[in-house]
């Protein structure tokens, strides 16, 4: 006990003589998390439409107007050339093209039956699935005002209608805040912890200074504790401040306990931190220290369920989100932040965690050699 | 001259001796584009969901069945109370329930108009909302089919067409975005270390005091690096296009000088960061730390730019990444040439050409 105390002393010291990186582990994650949530707003709005109009009859007009009207979309073209406005989606100055063919109100009118085109900028799949899908949802509502024109519908409408009525629980505003910023706050923690750890022992190698730490009477295990505890206190203070902010930047206050969140973050940055010494076991340098827990983080992050969801993923991905802490603890900030869920329903996230934490930090010391 | 390549060659030495770095540098990318490129997409599928039935009839029954035969969604639980539904969300295990009222059926078949409720997880509003979308059209095309037959009078066809990418991949839109993404954080980290290192170690004053300029020194520190990022994207333009089968439908040629473009505007980056960081940990959390979760989120791949506020939109502008996945976007996906895309390559020249000034005026000939 004595022993871990004095290289603690000696971790902490060196923490602090080196204020330029403390300034940057502390506010770098500040400046981001008050800045990055603002940018993830999936909701499509502003989609670029361009309409080439054929017809240039009254009905077109209306149609147009209809959905210029709905906040979605913003007319950037019209045109009466469908090569025109491919030119257009090329430069990135439309996302959509609709289509109004020759004779659509006489179509409409004389046969009942009438053709509309889009075309959809598919790149970026989701935007072209939605935009598409909204313009249609337009199109059909203008198409029931027409044929409320025309005829007088029976008291029981002959259209079978099934009425869906949607709700959105836990962020009935659909605030991506509320979903972002603690996932952020994660993404950060990991990151600043896991490279800490990872470089650590790497530096001492490099310099040379871990010899004269080989050569003294501490044991492996004393060693390792003593390079993890103060990341550890660091990770919560990081945690705290980043909770700090979601409060007061913005008002996001977690439905279920602190103390859930905290007992969860703690066995979590253990689990990070173990990985991150392990790394560092592993490397003889920083450089390759870094790259492996870049290459590490880059996976982590990208597939922990913050930016795509793990349910569309194949089958093998899916089995790599298992061993990703990341997404358990992406996962446990929105059950509880958002959901208000106990320890109770976290109980598997904070069991498999601690396997997590156990492992790796085992593996660590036991892959840690005194000799070179 | 000599001397700058006798400088690159020790370089190379340096690298090529390193052999776990070497591989990691080269391996990397590869993993990470095929992982990336295969488990990536904005796309929901397969997603839980419950149903409460409060009817169990026919109509609901079927309804249900093609519910759970639609590649969004797969039927988790059968819920019996409705106080279940918000335990089940708790837990997390579904993302959506489907409520059917009593009588669901009857009122169907008598009044033709019955009533279904869509609860949905929206601690994540971006799958919300695709999944509140893709319910409501299984039910629409359930209430088409229900209607057939029957023609309605006065209706409006509309027919759908995907431009680029007809079968919605999500490789089309994360290939791009992952290069951009891995050249610009391996080029710039490694720059950054490379120099700090020698600070740390002392062999920076051997360098300085050489006959090379000091500027030289760093340069050449650059070459290599830049020589590898062009191992890398090939192997990356390889893996896209035989194993993701995402097409090159532009010009190779110019695709290959945008990418070293912006391989040097990483590497200039990179530089700069070096002259101000004092310890390879501090070069480390600058490029790293620091600028990961701006190129993922600021460049338009994960959430688009023009939905952001405009404060961000500017803030984007300086994104490196965000023009360069502009770049590979328009000319590896649409084909179009250098006349649409003369713009971001412009920015581009530009970001490097100040990149490296600042970073050859703050070098310090001197060590502190």
């Amino acid at each position: 006990m004595r022993t871990l105390k004095f290289i603690l002393r000696k971790e902490f010291r060196q923490i602090f003589r080196d204020p330029s990186i403390l300034r940057v582990i502390l506010i770098m994650p500040v400046i981001q998390l008050l800045i990055l949530p603002w940018a993830a707003d999936y909701e499509i709005k502003n989609i670029k439409l361009a309409v080439v109009d054929h017809d240039h009859s009254e009905y077109s007009r209306q149609l147009i107007n209809k959905i210029t009207s709905s906040h979605y979309f913003i007319l950037t073209d019209y045109s009466s050339s469908y090569e025109h406005s491919l030119e257009k989606i090329e430069k990135d100055k439309a996302d959509l093209v609709l289509q109004i063919p020759d004779h659509f109100e006489k179509d409409l009118v004389k046969e009942d039956e009438a053709r509309l085109f889009i075309a959809s900028n598919a790149i970026n799949g989701t935007k072209a699935n939605l935009g598409s899908a909204y313009l249609q949802n337009i199109i059909r509502d203008y198409n029931r005002v027409i044929r409320t024109e025309w005829i007088q519908y029976p008291r029981f409408s002959p259209e079978t209608q099934i009425e869906v009525t949607s709700s959105n629980w836990f962020n009935p505003l659909m605030n991506y805040k509320y979903f972002m910023v603690p996932g952020i706050l994660v993404i950060l923690l990991t990151m600043v912890g896991t490279n800490l750890a990872a470089v650590n022992i790497v530096k001492e190698k490099e310099i040379g200074t871990i010899e004269q730490i080989n050569v003294t009477p501490i044991r492996k295990y004393h060693f390792i504790l003593g390079k993890l505890i103060p990341f550890w206190i660091m990770g919560l203070v990081i945690l705290t401040i980043g909770l700090t902010i979601a409060g007061l930047a913005y008002g996001i206050i977690p439905k279920g306990s602190f103390i859930t969140i905290y007992v969860f973050a703690a066995v979590y940055l253990l689990a990070v931190l173990g990985l991150g010494l392990l790394i560092s076991t592993y490397s003889v340098n920083q450089q390759q220290a870094m790259l492996l827990s870049f290459f590490l983080m880059m996976i982590f992050i990208l597939l922990g369920g913050l930016y795509t969801s793990i349910d569309s993923m194949p089958e093998w991905a899916k089995w790599i989100t298992r061993f990703n802490p990341v997404s358990y603890f992406i996962e446990v900030m929105r059950m509880v932040v958002l959901k208000g869920s106990s320890l109770a329903d976290i109980k598997y996230h904070l069991f498999a965690m601690l396997g997590f934490a156990a492992v790796f930090n085992s593996w660590a010391i036991i892959s840690y050699r005194k000799r070179s | 001259m000599k001397q700058f390549f006798a400088f690159v060659k020790k370089e190379f030495f340096h690298i090529w001796r390193d052999k776990k770095t070497m591989f990691i540098l080269l391996g990397m990318p590869v993993v990470q584009i095929v992982i990336f490129g295969f488990a990536l997409t904005n796309e929901v599928k397969n997603a839980n969901i419950a149903i409460l039935d409060n009817s169990k009839d026919a109509a609901t029954a079927s309804l249900t069945a093609e519910l759970d035969a639609s590649r969004y969604f797969v039927l988790e639980k059968n819920l019996v109370t409705y106080t279940q539904v918000n335990e089940e969300f708790k837990k997390g295990k579904i993302k959506l329930a489907i409520v059917f009222p009593q009588h669901f059926g009857e009122d169907l078949q008598h009044f033709n108009k019955a009533q279904v409720q869509i609860i949905a997880d929206a601690a994540d509003p971006n799958t919300a909302n695709q999944l509140t979308n893709y319910a409501n059209s299984v039910i629409t095309d359930y209430q088409n089919r229900i209607t057939n037959g029957k023609k309605l009078p006065y209706t409006i066809n509309t027919e759908i067409r995907m431009l680029y990418n007809p079968q919605l991949k999500g490789a089309f839109n994360f290939v791009p975005g992952v290069m951009a993404m891995v050249l610009l954080l391996v080029c710039t980290m490694m720059t950054a270390i490379t120099i700090v290192k020698e600070k740390e170690m002392g062999t920076m004053e051997i360098m300085l005091v050489s006959p090379m300029r000091p500027q030289m020194v760093v340069l050449a520190k650059a070459v290599p690096y830049l020589l590898l990022s062009t191992i890398n994207i090939t192997s990356i333009l390889l893996l896209s296009v035989f194993v993701l089968e995402v097409p090159i439908n532009g010009n190779l040629a110019l695709l290959g000088f945008e990418s070293i473009l912006f391989t040097l505007v990483s590497l200039s980056l990179g530089l700069l960061i070096s002259s101000g960081a004092a310890s390879q940990q501090t070069a480390m959390f600058i490029s790293l730390v620091g600028m990961f979760l701006p190129t993922v989120m600021l460049s338009g791949f994960m959430f688009p730019v023009e939905n952001m506020p405009l404060p961000l939109r500017i803030i984007s502008n300086i994104v490196p990444a965000k023009w360069y996945y502009n770049i590979v976007r328009s000319v590896m996906i649409k084909g179009v040439g250098l006349e649409v895309i003369w713009k971001e390559t412009l920015i581009l020249g530009g970001m490097m050409t100040f990149f490296l000034t600042m970073a050859i005026k703050r070098f310090k000939i001197r060590l502190a």
